[in-house]
């Protein structure tokens, strides 16, 4: 296998698009194209990672579409549809396409536009990825099911309402850092849960999730270009190192598990990662994890070895995720502040990684960042991606 | 003949006798506070200032809702509509929303608009919510008719509170079949969706005093811009 380094990092802002799906990919894509460098060079392949084109904006055969509006042709295209995971699943594709050598520059796009709809109609778009018999047919959505996990979550591992709202402060902090995330606006303590006038400004969504603890719905996209890491000194681009992708699948229906709070894909997955990239979670500097609900990003933190089970919350409130701590998580904003267009969140998270390595994140890099970690967590768990990336000097 | 005043007299519709809205502060998401008050008169042109910019700009349908609460202000500042009152939201006295409506007698609101000029912090809903809190509790309105002209609109009154169906009655906006909201219903949301604290502290209502305008315009203009390609 053949190392493989990434190239070109862009992304749109995300929030409301006013163009359309394959536009809103043009405009992370071309950029991407261009910080890559390559000059006269054409890409061999084009990966797109999208989940509710057909369903959302009539728009399927995406990655065909994308190709002939940037005229890519003749490279070769395709679409991957894996729900949320569907970014990070794109991504390893295009990965396996480089190290086989059956391409030697891939572009991977991730592009949703759910704003299309109503947010009811986004909400039962993104629940028709639950179990269509166990699920589904009884009203579940993802909020729902993050509320059931959520109360679990609290009372085996004491985990408080206000451990979750410090997760959304943080990352609404850090997305004020972040010209690119959906939600720019600084919120409190106060103001989303201590004050008496908090429970209209953060009424409950699902019990015990309050709205700020559940990521808007945004439109957006996200692009990278991968190439051989040989291909890439010659381009003299920045290496940043695909050092371990791990991939990881559990039962559709969460009530299948022997326990519910254990995010045994999340855990498999990055053990995988850290394993192919031979590091360990000590060794990371910064990493994205899939926060579409606040309990995410504790729960993952633990799952993925940066605490012991149960711990999450206590790093936390010692201030280790924030910013200036010594792992920080979601300097983006994750999916909680800076949106979450599903098909693309999981390139964004490295795309937001790539800059962290190359010291490109303005006012939100972390300092002397060199290898990285992002968690892209499909369905409610049941399919996990992630990916260790390392800056090569 | 007629002198202006007499002309004057004739032109300008009675008045209803309206208690003032008390103001009231409440905490937002991001831990400013938010004073609700009523204006006067003379706060009108600082208002339409304000408003003017939103004029063109067709996202989330600000350029209808601000045209006509434009020209809702100027009736209201030249005596040309009946009982309308207009509360604004300041935080750090910076304009953040206005919203109006008059009372269609003695029984029955009839609500106008709400713009918010800060957005990602609930303003329009809780100063709609003060606007309903204000023709229920303090004039005594059983009911208050009210239309949205935007989804988001639509989704904070309708859904949120709910409101019921009253299609029978064309609204003033257009003659938009009305919904509404009886004061059952506005007593049985109030929990969820009626915030703020009275009295509003001296040294805090003072800081709301004088109406200043936000130091950012609207990103774009887009019906603007197309006029003039």
């Amino acid at each position: 296998m053949r190392d493989v380094a990434i190239i070109g990092a862009a992304m749109t802002r995300f929030g409301r698009a006013e163009v359309s799906l394959v536009d809103l990919m043009c405009l992370s894509a071309l950029p991407a194209l261009q910080d890559a460098g390559l000059g006269d060079r054409r890409v061999d392949a084009v990966v797109v990672a999208n989940m509710g084109g057909a369903r959302i904006n009539r728009q399927t055969a995406v990655a065909s579409a994308l190709v002939d509006r940037l005229s890519l042709y003749p490279a070769a295209a395709e679409t991957v549809e894996n729900g949320p995971a569907s970014g990070s699943s794109a991504f390893k594709v295009g990965f396996q396409a480089i190290a086989s050598g059956m391409a030697d520059l891939v572009l991977v796009t991730g592009g949703e536009k759910m704003r299309a709809v109503d947010n009811l109609e986004a909400t039962d778009f993104v629940a028709s990825l639950s179990h269509p018999e166990a699920e589904y047919i009884y009203g579940v959505t993802l909020p729902s099911l993050a509320g059931l996990f959520t109360r679990l979550y609290m009372e085996r591992y004491g985990v408080t309402a206000e451990h979750l709202a410090m997760v959304a402060v943080k990352n609404h902090e850090n997305a004020l850092k972040n010209p690119f995330a959906h939600i720019q606006q600084r919120i409190t303590m106060e103001g989303i849960l201590f004050s008496p006038d908090a429970v209209v400004n953060n009424p409950l969504v699902a019990d015990p999730l309050r709205m700020f603890d559940c990521c808007p719905v945004s439109d957006g996209s996200a692009s990278l270009v991968l190439a051989s890491v040989d291909l890439a000194k010659k381009l003299g681009r920045p290496i940043v190192k695909v050092a371990g992708i791990g991939q990881a699948t559990d039962t559709h229906a969460v009530q299948e598990r022997k326990d519910p709070t254990d995010l045994l894909a999340v855990r498999q997955a990055a053990e995988k990662a850290f394993g192919r990239a031979k590091l360990a979670p000590k060794d990371i500097h910064v990493a994205e994890l899939h926060d579409a609900f606040t309990i995410l990003e504790i729960a993952e933190s633990e799952e993925a070895g940066f605490f012991p089970k149960g711990k999450g919350a206590k790093a936390l409130e010692k201030g280790t995720t924030s910013l200036s701590g010594k792992l920080p998580i979601n300097p983006s904003g994750g999916l909680k502040a800076k949106g979450h267009p599903v098909g693309a969140t999981g390139v964004a998270q490295l795309v937001e990684l790539v800059w962290q390595l190359r010291g490109e994140a303005g006012e939100r890099q972390v300092a002397g960042a060199k290898n990285a970690f992002a968690c892209n967590f499909g369905g409610f768990g049941n399919n996990v991606v992630a990916t260790v990336l390392v800056r090569e000097d | 003949m007629s002198d202006g005043s007499e002309l004057e007299g004739l032109l300008r519709p009675p008045a209803l006798e309206m208690p003032p809205y008390p103001p009231k502060a409440i905490t937002l998401a991001s831990g400013e506070e938010m004073v609700v008050r009523q204006i006067v008169r003379e706060e009108v042109p600082t208002l339409l200032e304000a408003i003017a910019p939103f004029l063109w700009v067709e996202r989330d349908f600000y350029d209808i809702v601000s045209a006509r609460l434009f020209a809702e202000l100027l009736a209201f500042k030249r005596y040309r509509v009946r009982d309308e009152y207009c509360l604004v939201g300041l935080i750090d006295g910076v304009l953040a929303g206005i919203v109006n409506g008059r009372a269609d007698g003695p029984d029955r609101g009839m609500s106008y608009h709400t713009l918010s000029l800060r957005r990602g912090l609930r303003v329009g809903a809780h100063l709609f919510a003060a606007k309903m809190e204000y023709h229920v509790e303090f004039l005594g309105e059983k009911e208050v008719l009210i239309v949205a002209e935007s989804p988001i609109g639509f989704r904070r009154w309708m859904i949120e509170y709910p409101l019921e169906k009253k299609f029978e009655v064309s609204h003033e906006l257009g003659g938009v079949p009305s919904w509404v909201l009886t004061s059952k219903t506005y007593f049985a949301a109030k929990p969820r969706l009626v915030a703020g604290r009275r009295p509003v502290p001296g040294a805090l209502l003072e800081t709301a005093k004088i109406i200043k305008l936000p130091e950012t315009k609207p990103d774009k203009a887009p019906a603007a811009e197309r006029r003039s390609r």
